[in-house]
C-alpha cells in the first residue's frame, strides 16, 4: 500500500528532536488504541490541533493488523495497495500479533474529521473502522 | 460433564455433498478463508469415548490450506480413517452417490504441541492453548487467518482448549496421485464426557451473505436430545431436523465393517439435521446429550448468564427430586385455587 501525503493529517516523526535533546519535549497528548476481535477501542476519537498525539496501539489478537489514518483519497488508494507491511510512515502502521506499536502525529486543522482503518484484506468490511476528530 | 443419562452414545458427521469440496473446520489458504462447498465430520460417542471421523477437500489450488477444528477434549490417538464410513451414511439417508474428500498440513508453535501426526498429504497437529495462543500459532504456520478469528477462536477456547489443526499440502497430495475431490479420511478417538459438534466454526470468514451448508449425522444409542432443537427459536432458520429413526442393521453393518469402526454398537438411532443457514445465523454448535436428556447450553456455545445457566443445570442435576417435590405442591396450589374459584352457593331462603 503505496502513500504518498496524508492529506489533511500532518504526520511528523518527533523521535528525532527529542533525542537530539536540544529542546524540551512540548506538551503531549496519549491515545491508547485496543484491537481486540478485529475492532479498533475507542474507534471515536477527538484530539487537540497542533499538538503532538502519542498512539498507543495495543493489539489483543493473534493476528496482523493495520493501523491507517488519512482522509478519503488515502484510504481508497490503500483499499487496492500492495505494500505488505507499513512503518515508514507514521500514519501507516502495522501491528503485529498480540504486539504493541507507538506513533505520534501532530493534527494541525481544527475541525478536521479523519478516519483509522485496516487495510488487511477483510478487516475494514468486518469492521475495523475508526474516525478521528481534530478540536 | 457426564451426562445424567448413563447410555449417552453420539455420533456427529457434516456430510457436504453440494460439491467436491469438504471439510470439518474453518479453512484457510494463503489469501485469507477458502470457500467451502461442504465438510464432512464424524463424531462418534460410546461408551465415553467419542469417535471423530473426517474428511477435508478442497476445490484445487497449490501450496497448503489449513484447517482448525476445535475439539472436546484430548484424542488419544489419531489414525486413517476407514474408506466408507463417510459415504455410506450419506447413502442411507440420501441415495445417491457423494464423494468425500479430505486433506491438509501444518506445522507448530507457541500453543502446546500434545500430538503431531502425518497422514497421506495431511499434517495433524493437536493443540492445547486459549484462542490467543492457538491463533499465533497458526499466524506463525502459515495460516491467513480471516478477522473473525481471533472472537471464534476465543469462543471455543472458552469452553475446550482442544484444537486440530490440519494442513493439506496440495503439491504433496499432486506428487501422491490426489486429484482434486480425493480425501484423506481421519479417525480420532477422544474419551470425553462432553461430546458436542462444532458448528460455528464453520462460518469462519464468512461474510453474512454466505451460507453454512452441512448434514449433521447423528448415530446414539437412544434418541438423542440436541440443543439448539431442529426448528426451535434457538436454532438457525435453515437447521432442519431431516432423518430421526433406528439405524438399520444394514447400516450398522456396513458401519462396522469399515477399518476402525469396530466400535459400532449393535443398535443405534440414527439422526439427521440439514444445515442450509446464513453464515451469520450460525453462531452456536450442536450440543447433545445422547440419552435424551438435557444437552448442555455451554456446549452449544450460547451465553447462558450465570443464574440461567445455573437454573439450567440444576434443573438437570435435581429435575426428579424438584418434580417429587414440586409436583404435589403444584397439585396443592391449584385444587387451591379451584375452590377459591368455585362460586358461592347461591343464596338459600331462609
Amino acid at each position: 500500500m503505496r502513500s504518498r501525503g496524508v492529506g489533511a493529517v500532518l504526520a511528523l516523526v518527533l523521535a528525532a528532536p527529542f533525542a537530539a535533546g536540544c529542546q524540551p519535549p512540548p506538551e503531549s497528548v496519549r491515545v491508547e488504541i485496543v484491537i481486540r476481535y478485529s475492532h479498533f477501542t475507542p474507534s471515536e476519537i477527538s484530539v487537540p490541533h497542533g499538538m503532538p498525539v502519542r498512539f498507543v496501539l495495543i493489539s489483543q489478537d493473534p493476528i496482523e493488523h493495520e493501523w491507517l489514518i488519512g482522509d478519503a483519497a488515502f484510504h481508497e488508494r490503500h483499499r487496492t495497495g500492495t505494500e505488505p507491511q507499513h512503518g515508514e510512515r507514521p500514519n501507516e502502521v502495522t501491528i503485529p500479533p498480540l504486539g504493541t506499536v507507538e506513533t505520534t502525529l501532530i493534527f494541525d486543522a481544527p475541525g478536521e474529521m479523519v478516519a483509522f482503518i485496516c487495510h488487511v484484506p477483510g478487516h475494514e468490511a468486518y469492521g475495523m473502522v475508526g474516525t478521528l476528530r481534530v478540536t | 460433564m457426564r451426562r445424567l443419562v448413563p447410555l449417552a452414545a453420539a455420533m456427529a458427521v457434516l456430510l457436504l455433498t453440494a460439491g467436491p469440496t469438504l471439510a470439518c473446520g474453518g479453512l484457510i489458504g494463503p489469501n485469507g478463508a477458502v470457500n467451502l462447498l461442504r465438510t464432512t465430520t464424524f463424531a462418534g460417542y460410546h461408551d465415553g469415548v467419542e469417535h471423530y471421523v473426517t474428511a477435508f477437500a478442497f476445490a484445487g489450488g497449490e501450496g497448503e490450506f489449513g484447517s482448525l477444528v476445535p475439539l472436546p477434549d484430548i484424542p488419544t490417538s489419531i489414525e486413517r480413517g476407514g474408506d466408507w464410513t463417510l459415504q455410506r451414511l450419506v447413502l442411507e439417508t440420501e441415495p445417491q452417490p457423494a464423494f468425500l474428500a479430505a486433506d491438509a498440513a501444518l506445522g507448530a508453535a507457541r500453543a502446546e504441541v500434545l500430538m503431531e501426526v502425518r497422514i497421506d498429504a495431511l499434517d495433524i497437529t493437536i493443540l492445547r492453548g486459549g484462542g490467543a495462543e492457538v491463533g499465533e500459532w497458526a499466524t506463525d504456520h502459515g495460516f491467513r487467518l480471516p478477522p473473525d478469528a481471533p472472537e471464534v477462536l476465543d469462543f471455543y477456547a472458552n469452553r475446550s482448549p482442544i484444537f486440530l489443526a490440519a494442513v493439506f499440502d496440495a503439491d504433496a497430495a499432486a506428487a501422491r496421485g490426489q486429484a482434486v475431490g480425493d480425501g484423506t479420511p481421519v479417525h480420532l478417538t477422544i474419551p470425553t464426557d462432553d461430546p458436542w459438534v462444532p458448528l460455528r466454526i464453520l462460518a469462519l470468514g464468512k461474510s453474512e451473505a454466505e451460507t453454512v451448508e452441512a448434514d449433521v449425522y447423528l448415530l446414539t444409542d437412544e434418541r438423542p436430545a440436541l440443543l439448539p432443537a431442529p426448528g426451535s427459536l434457538m436454532a438457525a432458520d435453515g437447521m432442519k431436523l431431516a432423518h430421526s429413526g433406528r439405524a438399520s442393521d444394514s447400516l450398522l453393518a456396513d458401519l462396522r465393517s469399515d477399518k476402525g469402526m469396530e466400535w459400532v454398537p449393535e443398535s443405534a438411532w440414527l439422526t439427521k439435521v440439514r444445515i442450509d443457514a446464513a453464515a451469520s445465523d450460525v453462531s452456536f454448535d450442536l450440543a447433545i446429550d445422547a440419552g435424551g436428556g438435557l444437552p448442555s447450553l455451554v456446549d452449544a456455545g450460547f451465553k447462558a448468564s450465570g443464574p440461567a445457566q445455573a437454573l439450567w443445570a440444576t434443573s438437570r442435576a435435581l429435575g426428579p427430586l424438584v418434580l417429587i417435590v414440586a409436583l404435589p405442591m403444584l397439585m396443592a396450589w391449584f385444587a387451591a385455587t379451584m375452590f377459591s374459584r368455585r362460586p358461592a352457593p347461591p343464596p338459600t331462603g331462609a
